[in-house]
């Protein structure tokens, strides 16, 4: 993996900026300190865990789509995983619950979190505020390093004895306290680990993350002049900061418990089970919207460009941002309706959930206002970011129906549940981040994503995306546990067995079309059609800087007197107005910007 | 409207400078932490309040009562540096880091002597061969509380001393640069931020020799 990285970085420096040359080879490429470097060390890794993870997922499918039937080619498998028969291997129970596990927990915290925070925030935040670097790149360099061996530890368990951790993504206690129960043993304990020193590099990040945005914005870009994609991701490396300790306590205990033996969680010794779910989920809420603020923050950078009109209501999408970052602490009893809590507590707990939909509408009206009447440009990114809006509406609607204690009696651990994840963090966040990489990749590579073939991964990503996930919806209505790996073994699920292979056959279609991306991806950083700066036309900073940006970003601080969204604004020849343009002498036309202030902060000074 | 000046603006945001933020910012997290831990600590205690013991039956009160007291200490010879270093005074920064790595050290390790005396009286993180007797007591006595009682005391004053431990290698670090003279009345930084984290761990402190050992 890492070779392969290094070579992709070298190739596409090779026609890039020479002012740097003085940094040795080691420095710039793999302990690099630069927030470019490590945003574009973060995409790499987490594609590649991108494409693991749905190889997990696919094998998954498979079993329920054909359950019980030969592999074909699993044969290659140890025979801990998959138990050879004379037509072929067949899936072990063990091996499906570790699948389900992995798939679940690499998806969220090895490919969704590290794309959305490591890449995106790595890339947008100094570049986006007008600084030439993160406050400690050397503390950025470190959370990096930290994220590369939890990856592999967590992939490392699948090798050893007992097999990788087989508790859920959720690893409720007491099933996850002792191996007695799940058959793992030593994959339980390295699953935490990992996750423990994973969250020990998101935290060193969002320490960075919160100090840069705070200390180091160019004069002139006010509290609210930021670009909502940094603010967004000011709001979830706040999340960051104060739910993965949380979590850290958690895990730590949960591993006292399997190794040295306390008992905290478990029952049998006069421990609390349903602790565990309380701290979990205590994290696990915020975590579902660090997965989800910054794919809105990329969204609305995107839909505002490529629709050349401000973004609707700018101050109220922040105070959207801030209002969810807050409400988010107060809801995690939702997902622990069915655990037997006080049904008073369990309504207070939906009514504070439902709350979280009247600023998620906010943000979503904001956007449709920004498309009302706009001039549309139906480009890869666009369209992505568009599908982000759509699907994760679809995904918002189905955690209300969850979210009404009544109707969450029939839905819990359904296949409900699976169809409203993923549409919030496969329509939703992966949309989005595949809406951020085109529509910044440029800004990384200097070349353009190819269009044509663009819009192609697109389309058949969509649709087959809405082939899969939305009949799981049905499934879930019609009883189909989650987490299950024969559902034919009840009399009532075997109707469900045609639509099972439906999915499983999309799924399949599905994660073949994303060789189309891949493809895409790695043609267009040798072959794609060069860009010049500012490929967008777009107003925020990064894109006043050279593709891609030197080191240091900015030739010279750069001076910001608007906001970042001043499209088609009468003010300017063109359709744009970067956020350094100086407003016009004397009265001129009212430019109609939600951030009209002219003055630099401090000018008077 | 004014008219915009060539001169370049001061940079926008806080005026603390990045390493001082980043603490601060960094020690929100360790409250989130350690939140955590008390937070699970009070409710396992109100769940199942047979688990614990009174205060002082098991847990030797007086001894850490000095310990805490001792730690106190350690944030005033840690006060007592910067002031020196602000003096731009390098003999006294010296003298007063030495002064707190030697009375954080001597905390751990009361606290290590302490863990001793308490295992050897049944009083253990494992809930299988948890047997605590009260102080004191003859062999074989009554069991008091239950295994919630050395998890939660284990973990909470454990991390702790994780971060005492912690403190005292960035204090021998500090002191090392210290007497390299990296430090001057302008340039204090690395000793504030050193004070902001002591003085926190010594606030977590006093919430958790309450918590754990006085209610
Ligand atoms: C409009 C807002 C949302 C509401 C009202 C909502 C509500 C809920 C509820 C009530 C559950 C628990 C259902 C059950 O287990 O019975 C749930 C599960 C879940 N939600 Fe949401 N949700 C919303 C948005 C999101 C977003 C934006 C994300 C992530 C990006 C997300 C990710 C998840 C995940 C991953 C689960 C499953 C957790 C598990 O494995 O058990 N949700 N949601
Ligand atoms: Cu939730």
């Amino acid at each position: 993996m890492s070779t392969t990285e290094k070579d992709i970085a070298s190739a596409v420096d090779a026609g890039g900026q020479h002012d740097h040359h003085e940094i040795p080879w080691i420095r710039k490429y793999v302990f690099a300190t630069d927030h470019k470097m490590i945003a574009k060390q973060f995409m790499f890794v987490s594609l590649f865990f991108l494409v693991v993870g749905g190889a997990l997922a696919g094998m998954m499918r498979f079993q329920l789509g054909f359950p019980g039937q030969p592999m074909p080619g699993a044969g290659i498998l140890p025979d801990a995983m998959m138990a050879p028969t004379p037509n072929g291997a067949i899936m072990l129970p063990e091996f499906y619950n570790s699948l389900v596990t992995m798939h679940g927990t690499i998806m969220i915290f090895f490919a969704i979190m590290p794309l959305l925070v490591g890449l995106f925030g790595n890339l947008l935040i100094p570049l986006q505020i007008g600084a030439e670097d993160m406050a400690f790149p050397r503390l950025n360099m470190a959370s990096f390093w930290l994220a590369v061996p939890a990856g592999m530890l967590m992939l490392a368990s699948f090798a050893v004895e007992g097999g990788a951790a087989g508790a859920g993504w959720t690893s409720y206690a007491p099933l996850s306290t002792s191996g007695e129960w799940t058959g793992v043993y030593l994959g339980q304990q390295l699953w935490l680990v990992s996750l423990t020193i994973l969250g020990f590099s998101s935290l060193i990040g969002a320490v960075n993350y919160i100090t840069t945005v705070i200390n180091l914005r160019a004069p002139g870009m006010t509290w609210f002049r930021i670009p909502l994609a940094t603010w967004s991701l000011f709001v979830t490396a706040v999340l960051i900061l104060l739910a993965i300790p949380i979590l850290a306590g958690a895990l730590i205990m949960l591993l006292f418990d399997q190794t040295i033996g306390t008992g905290f969680f478990r029952p049998e010794v006069g421990g609390e089970p349903l602790l565990w779910q309380h701290l979990f989920w205590f994290f696990g809420h915020p975590e579902v919207y660090i997965l989800i603020l910054p794919a809105m923050g990329i969204t609305s950078e995107v839909l505002s460009n490529r629709a050349r009109k401000p973004i609707f209501g700018y101050h109220s999408m922040v105070l959207a941002l801030i209002s969810i970052g807050f409400l988010g602490w107060i809801v995690w009893g939702h997902h622990m309706f069915q655990s037997g809590m006080n049904p008073l507590l369990g309504t207070s707990f939906m009514i504070s959930t439902m709350a979280i939909a009247v600023p998620s509408a906010i943000k979503t009206f904001n956007w449709l206002g920004t498309l009302w009447k706009a001039d549309i440009h139906f480009d890869v990114p666009m369209l992505h970011a568009l599908s982000f809006v759509s699907m994760f509406i679809i995904g918002g609607l189905s955690g209300i129906f969850m979210a009404s204690t009544p109707v969450d009696i029939y839905i819990h651990d359904t296949y409900f549940i699976v169809a409203h994840l993923h549409y919030v963090l496969f329509g939703g966040s992966l949309f989005a981040i595949f809406a951020g990489i085109t529509y910044w990749f440029p800004k990384m590579f200097g070349r353009m994503m190819n269009e044509p073939l663009g819009k192609v991964h697109f389309v058949l990503t969509f649709i087959f995306y809405n082939l899969v996930f939305f009949p799981m919806h049905n499934l879930g209505l019609q009883g189909m546990m989650r987490r299950i790996y024969d559902f034919t073994q009840y009399d009532f699920l075997q109707p469900l067995q045609p639509m099972n292979q439906f999915i499983t056959l999309f799924a399949f279609a599905l994660i073949t079309t994303q060789l189309l991306f891949v493809f895409n991806f790695f043609w267009s950083i040798f072959k794609g059609e060069k860009a010049g700066n500012n490929p967008w036309k777009s107003n925020t900073l990064e894109w006043t800087v050279p593709s891609p940006p030197p080191h240091g970003n900015f030739a010279e601080m750069p001076t910001v007197f608007r906001g970042p969204y001043e499209y088609s604004s009468p003010e300017s020849d063109d359709d744009f107005l970067p956020q350094t343009t100086p407003p016009r002498e004397g009265p001129g036309p009212s430019s109609g910007v939600p951030e009209p202030t002219p003055t630099p902060e401090g000018a008077e000074a | 409207m004014t008219t915009i000046t060539a001169d370049r603006a001061p940079m926008a945001g806080m005026k603390v400078y990045h390493l001082k933020l980043g603490m601060w910012v960094f020690l929100l997290s360790e409250v989130m932490f350690f939140t955590g831990l008390i937070g699970s600590y009070v409710i396992l205690r109100f769940a199942h309040p047979e688990a614990f013991g009174v205060p002082g039956e098991v847990l030797n009160v007086p001894l850490t009562a000095f310990n805490t007291f001792v730690l106190i200490c350690s944030s005033v010879t840690m006060v007592k540096a910067f002031a020196a270093i602000e003096q731009n005074d390098q003999e006294g920064l010296q003298k007063w880091l030495l002064a707190t790595i030697l009375l954080g050290a001597f905390f751990v390790g009361v606290q290590a002597w302490e863990y001793t005396l308490l295992a050897s009286e049944g009083f253990v993180p494992m809930a299988e061969s948890y047997h605590a007797i009260a102080r004191g007591a003859a062999e074989g006595s009554e069991v008091i509380g239950g295994p919630l009682y050395g998890a939660t005391f284990y973990t909470m004053t454990g991390f702790h001393g994780a971060h005492v431990s912690i403190g005292v290698f960035c204090l021998c670090f500090t002191l090392y640069r210290a007497r390299k003279g990296a430090y001057t009345a302008g340039n204090l930084g690395g000793v504030e931020i050193m004070g902001l984290y002591w003085h926190f761990v010594d606030l977590v402190w006093i919430l958790l020799f309450t918590i754990v050992y006085l209610i």
